[in-house]
């Protein structure tokens, strides 16, 4: 099966991690509807889900690997790369889009030298575009890690990401 | 665990809180809701928080955070009652200056009030500001009044006795027929009779029945039930225990979305609070009926918004849809009966209850009874939510609640229900808000996302904005769907970048209705709306840029370029500096010059330059 650009190996992580996705499974272990939640939780513990990982929840709550990744696949939340050190997330709604949302992501592509679904060479950031924040009142805006940063502006960008370096 | 509440314990709470409310003088309401914390709400509530207890006025000033009260673009904002002195953009210097001046010697500080963004008149109270007093709030009565996280202040807002009368005097044949009377339809796109839907599920036979919240609220430009949710969770779980006494169900999922984390911690902790207060769990109120909540997180899927879709997501499979019938509430969750509705449409539930399906149909049009919440953005003065009766004029939302179009521009279109939805001209703006009124003039009333256009937007982009979103989305399981929302995207690309062709037009409607009468599910059904609504009424614009190669609103990239005007540039190089690719060249004080080859088309050299000697052609 191809997984993408980035095979990961279980060795990529710590044994505490793999040890806190493995209560995660256990604990939805039989449970109807709970690929879903584990995917989630898991992908909160390790960062991302790449073949090992899908291949240790198909494991652990006995479905086919298939559906694991069919799922994961499915979902833009999760991520079979892993993700920058820190996560632009900008949003591309439709009141984003109207008040110049994609001058945004044109600056930051050129800034961090990254486009959109990649992370920039040090790992620092990863550059990404989600469907609404539900901040329309306040676009343009971009979250970083928790952070959501308001009516943004092209010549703004290098001041808000540089407080992350 | 909490003691489990009788009846008669919500009259004795609501007393109780009432007169806890007694001892303070001031109320004062900090929005806490994303939008603000984003504008830096919390620090102004901690600030606010310091200051009246250096100035020993603990006792007379309660502080609370609250959720959404809607007037987002004005935030972080507060509200002080009992007079309801509105303050917005408020600054740590504005806090101090409040609590000696207002709280300290009654005198509200007018600096920080609203101020009408034409006419520059004050308004001191929220009884005076057009954006409030021109509303007719229902879903919204207690957004921003209330604090979310506590169940005692949803009950002393009358919060509860919905459910407990649905519970203890109703039967559910009762229930499903006030419903029916008060002629709600569903507030998230389809607007199916609520009743009527409740109605087959009650009849449908089944062991166990499902009641689902659909808070996958995935229009972009859409935020109002995000806004319920975060400001009054309580009302979502109520509306839902009213439908689960309808239908005789025993277990609720609110499906949310994963984007929106403040609601669902919100939503946790109320259910947390309502099974301590016995609200939800084994016989509540002692009424014998048992009622428990899930909140189910999404993990973004726009299609899961579709309720076939939604079901399979919370079994845990791929959101793709599947053909009815069965209908859900025939075959629904793990194929038992079950009800969908959204968050906006159980926030209606509580009061139809309370005061009756017959006063609650009284106003809106003869198909759309009651209020509808719109999300409305863009171009537009005031950005915030507005909750009308069903019925008001589109064009009175937009230039009376909220303050027309910005920067003395004028209006182009209005673009109402997202990627299903469609654009109405400013020549239509009489228009009432009615589901099938607003179809007619080929938009969809939708989940209420209006997005205020001005005169530089540009028909065509938009439409490939909403058909990239479509085609994204697609979950790829039909055919029309996904190659056909490919297909068309292709063609307004190409329309986008000059290379448009006659006869493309005639394309696009082609596979436009191809794909409505085949799409598996409302996704697909509805997804060329966007691109036939701007052929309709901006077809000139498609011409445009087809025969003329020029985009007349100026934002296609591939059909403008930018130059200096040399009679008006000073050579203050503003630009050159500024420009992201030095693509500006140019001595000081001497006319600059723009490398076509180099230059990316950003548009930052017309935002820095002072002297208007950037042009757009």
């Amino acid at each position: 099966m191809e997984m993408g650009c980035h095979l990961a190996r279980e060795e990529e992580f710590s044994p505490d991690d793999l040890e806190k996705a493995d209560e995660i499974i256990k604990e939805y272990r039989g449970k109807p509807g709970a690929l879903i939640p584990v995917l989630e939780k898991v992908q909160g513990v390790v960062g991302y889900l790449p073949e090992s990982i899908q291949r240790r929840v198909a494991r652990g709550l006995d479905i086919p690997l298939a559906q694991v990744y069919g799922v994961v696949t499915f979902y833009s939340f999760f991520t079979m790369t892993p993700r920058g050190k820190h996560q632009i997330r900008v949003c591309l709604g439709t009141a984003c889009h109207v008040k110049g949302a994609q001058k945004v992501v044109d600056q930051l592509e050129r800034e961090l030298k990254c486009k959109v679904g990649e992370c920039t060479e040090d790992g620092k950031f990863g550059l990404e575009a989600v469907r609404c924040l539900g901040c329309c009142a306040l676009a343009p805006v971009m979250i970083v890690d928790e952070d959501v940063h308001k009516e943004l502006k092209a010549s703004r960008l290098s001041k808000i990401i540089k407080a992350y370096e | 665990m909490g003691k489990k509440l009788k009846l008669a314990d919500l009259e004795k709470i609501r007393e109780r809180v009432a007169k806890e409310k007694e001892k303070f003088k001031y109320r004062a309401l900090v929005c806490g809701d994303t939008g603000c914390r984003a504008s830096g709400s919390l620090p102004i509530k901690d600030a606010l928080k310091n200051a009246v207890e250096k100035a020993g006025l603990n006792g007379k000033v309660e502080i609370v955070l609250t959720g959404c009260n809607g007037f987002c673009s004005v935030g972080p904002l507060m509200t002080v009652f009992p007079e309801g002195v509105f303050y917005q953009r408020l600054e740590d210097k504005d806090v101090e200056e409040i609590v000696e001046s207002h709280f300290g010697k009654d005198r509200p500080v007018e600096r920080c009030m609203h101020k009408d963004p034409r006419s520059g008149e004050i308004f001191r109270t929220i009884s005076e500001i057009p954006y409030f007093t021109l509303q007719h709030q229902r879903v919204m009565r207690a957004m921003g009044k209330i604090d979310p996280e506590s169940v005692d202040e949803y009950i002393w807002w009358d919060g509860y006795a919905a459910a407990a009368k649905a519970l203890i005097e109703m039967k559910p044949a009762r229930i499903i027929a006030e419903i029916k009377e008060s002629g709600l339809r569903g507030r998230g796109g389809g607007g199916f009779p609520t009743g009527l839907k409740w109605e087959f599920c009650a009849n449908s036979k089944g062991d166990e029945k499902y009641v689902l919240c659909n808070a996958d609220e995935g229009d972009p430009g859409a935020f109002m039930d995000r806004a319920v949710m975060e400001a009054t969770p309580h009302a979502v779980l109520e509306g839902m225990i009213v439908a689960a006494r309808a239908i005789d169900s025993h277990q609720g999922y609110i499906y949310c979305r994963a984007e929106y984390p403040l609601a669902v911690k919100r939503l946790n902790l109320a259910i947390e609070r309502a099974k301590d207060y016995g609200l939800l769990g084994k016989d509540i109120l002692g009424s014998g009926f048992d009622f428990d909540v899930e909140v189910y997180m999404g993990a973004g899927a726009f299609v899961c918004g579709e309720e076939t879709a939604l079901m399979a997501s919370i079994e845990g499979r791929r959101g793709n849809p599947r053909p009815r019938p069965p209908f859900p509430a025939v075959s629904g969750l793990w194929k038992k009966p079950t009800i969908l509705n959204n968050v906006e449409t159980y926030a209606n539930v509580p009061l139809i209850i309370r005061e009756g399906g017959e006063v609650c149909g009284e106003i809106g049009t003869e198909g759309s009874k009651g209020t509808k919440v719109f999300a409305v953005t863009g171009n537009v003065n005031n950005v915030g939510l507005v909750e009308v009766e069903m019925g008001t004029r589109l064009g009175k939302v937009i230039f009376e609640l909220c303050g027309g179009i910005p920067e003395g521009k004028k209006l182009k279109a209005a673009q109402l229900g997202g990627p299903s939805g469609g654009c109405i001209p400013a020549e239509v703006m009489d228009i009432p808000i009615d589901y099938e009124e607003i179809t007619k003039a080929g938009a969809i009333m939708g989940s209420g996302g209006l997005i205020v256009m001005d005169e530089d937007a540009c028909m065509v982009d938009m439409a490939r904005y909403f058909m990239d979103f479509c085609q994204d989305e697609s979950c790829g399981k039909c055919t029309p769907c996904r190659v056909g929302t490919r297909r068309m995207l292709q063609i307004l690309e190409r329309i986008r970048d000059g290379e448009g062709r006659e006869g493309d037009v005639e394309l696009l409607k082609d596979l436009a209705s191809i794909i409505k009468d085949s799409s598996l599910c409302g996704l697909g059904q509805t997804a060329p709306n966007p691109v036939l609504s701007t052929i309709r009424y901006f077809r000139n614009e498609y011409d445009a840029h087809i025969r003329d190669k020029t985009c007349p609103a100026k934002v296609c990239k591939a059909l403008i370029t930018f130059k200096v005007d040399e009679e008006k540039c000073t050579g203050c190089r503003a630009c050159a500096q500024a420009c992201p690719v030095g693509a500006i060249s140019g001595e000081k004080k001497k006319p600059h010059l723009i490398d076509q080859e180099l230059c990316v088309k950003c548009g930052t050299c017309l935002q820095k330059c002072k002297f208007d000697a950037v042009i757009v052609e």
